[in-house]
């Protein structure tokens, strides 16, 4: 579980666990375009459900089971991966995502409060298991943007897309 | 010193190491491909091999015969995202990695307008976001111009045009001074999405009643009650008659029926009787015989 302290206004790096792999988490000073300002409750909430998002995607990807989804990821965003699923379940490939860093921004907050948008520059490790041998592991720098929204309990994913760097 | 310069040509040498490896590569590779059109990868060598493209948007796979060019039509790769790719042979495995970028073309508006109902002459109380999609409903990243247009039945249109960053816009205007279902509309060239905001009277505004004899009681009547823009306001809307006399005081509550409430109270010589709606306080009048 990541647990990474959130410190809004400020940077801030802290080093999480996940399964034994040490994650840095970065959390850079908001630049907001919208008009609302934006609680720190809200920011933590949001980021802390964002991350928790990559483990969802990360043990879907790599079991090939869309239901693990549905906790972090809405609309858009759990279409597209539910979509990956299937397509890995029919050409027998697995997908290993373990993510090394992530540097969050949060970059708009719409003024009635249901959207925040943020980027992350994450760096991430990608093995391809095809019939369950390893084919390879690579490792990824990509710039994400993400769109998340309310649910009864969390902000979920919506959008998640990497965008040229 | 010594060890500095071990270190730096150590540096130097597997940069240039990099760099042959680079000169030859077996994987040619697009460094970005727009969603939904067709790519090619080229090989070298000899044999078959497995190439996989994989992202967290898409996956495909395909068995390869090395030294050939690999052709994926259009619409093979759709979704916006940063692809590895992988060409698996019997011997040796070679990797790479390039870019699906948006369509740039808008297909898409997620429109989001707030609130859908609100009074008439609010600054700024109207919020408009969009997020621009294409038509793989691919966020369009770069900056694009959206347009914002509230229409009010009368006509005014009240336009602001909003540049998109990271894909999203956002808006805030004021409500109309008249009452009436308006138009919000989100546009990007030929992409439009379309809300409808109702705008209704605000608070009565000059609120005045007068007081007459009605036999043995006093009727006291408002004037047809308006906002401070002249809209009426709501039937329906309560009215509360007020009458102090003697350090005692007596309310009644009268819904407004055709634009103006009535009511009758008793008749005291020296009474003080008040109007108000809500928070909005009326005329005071004290009534002597």
């Amino acid at each position: 579980m990541l647990k990474p302290l959130l410190i809004l206004g400020a940077l801030f790096t802290a080093v999480s666990s996940i399964g034994g792999a040490q994650v840095a988490v970065r959390v850079e000073t908001p630049t907001l375009q919208g008009p609302r300002p934006l609680p720190e409750q809200t920011a933590t909430a949001a980021i802390r459900d964002y991350l928790q998002s990559w483990q969802s995607l990360r043990a879907a990807l790599e079991q090939n089971r869309t239901d693990l989804l549905d906790p972090a990821f809405v609309g858009t965003a759990e279409d597209k991966l539910a979509a990956t699923i299937q397509q890995q379940t029919t050409l027998g490939i697995r997908t290993r995502y373990l993510e090394r860093s992530h540097d969050i921004q949060i970059v708009f907050y719409s003024p009635e409060g249901l959207s925040i948008e943020l980027t992350d520059r994450v760096e991430y490790d990608v093995q391809i298991l095809d019939h369950d041998g390893v084919k390879t592991a690579q490792h990824v720098t990509a710039r994400y943007v993400i769109v998340l929204t309310p649910a009864e309990v969390r902000w979920r994913v919506r959008v998640f897309q990497a965008a040229l760097k | 010193m010594r060890a500095r310069l071990t270190f730096l040509l150590s540096g130097m040498t597997l940069t240039l190491m990099q760099l042959a490896f680079a000169q030859d590569g077996t994987l040619s590779l697009p460094k970005i491909v727009e969603a939904g059109n067709g790519f090619s990868i080229r090989s070298t060598g000899s044999g078959k091999a497995t190439l996989y493209v994989i992202g967290p948007g898409q996956v495909l796979k395909q068995d390869v015969q090395l030294g050939e060019l690999t052709s994926f039509p259009a619409g093979s790769l759709y979704n916006a995202g940063h692809y590895l790719v992988v060409l698996a042979g019997a011997n040796s495995t070679e990797s790479g990695s390039f870019d699906v970028i948006p369509a740039s073309k808008p297909a898409d508006l997620s429109f989001l307008a707030k609130p859908s109902r609100l009074p008439v002459g609010m600054h700024n109380a109207i919020t408009g976001v969009a997020y621009v999609f294409d038509a793989y409903h691919n966020l369009i990243t770069t900056p694009t111009p959206v347009s914002f247009e509230l229409s009010s039945p009368s006509g005014a249109v009240e336009k602001h045009i909003v540049v998109s960053r990271d894909g999203a816009a956002s808006t805030a205007m004021d409500s109309t001074a008249q009452q009436g279902v308006d138009k919000f509309v989100a546009r990007i060239d030929q992409v439009s999405s379309v809300r409808v905001v109702g705008q209704v009277p605000g608070d009565p505004c000059g609120l005045k009643m007068t007081v007459r004899p009605s036999g043995q009681q006093l009727q006291l009547v408002t004037d047809p009650v308006r906002d401070c823009n002249g809209n009426s306001v709501p039937d329906g809307t309560i009215v509360t008659f007020t009458e102090t006399y003697n350090g005692a005081q007596s309310t009644v509550d009268e819904p407004l029926k055709h634009g103006i409430a009535e009511a009758e109270m008793p008749s005291h010589d020296g009474a003080t009787f008040s109007v108000a709606s809500g928070v909005v306080l009326g005329n005071q009048i004290r009534w002597a015989k």
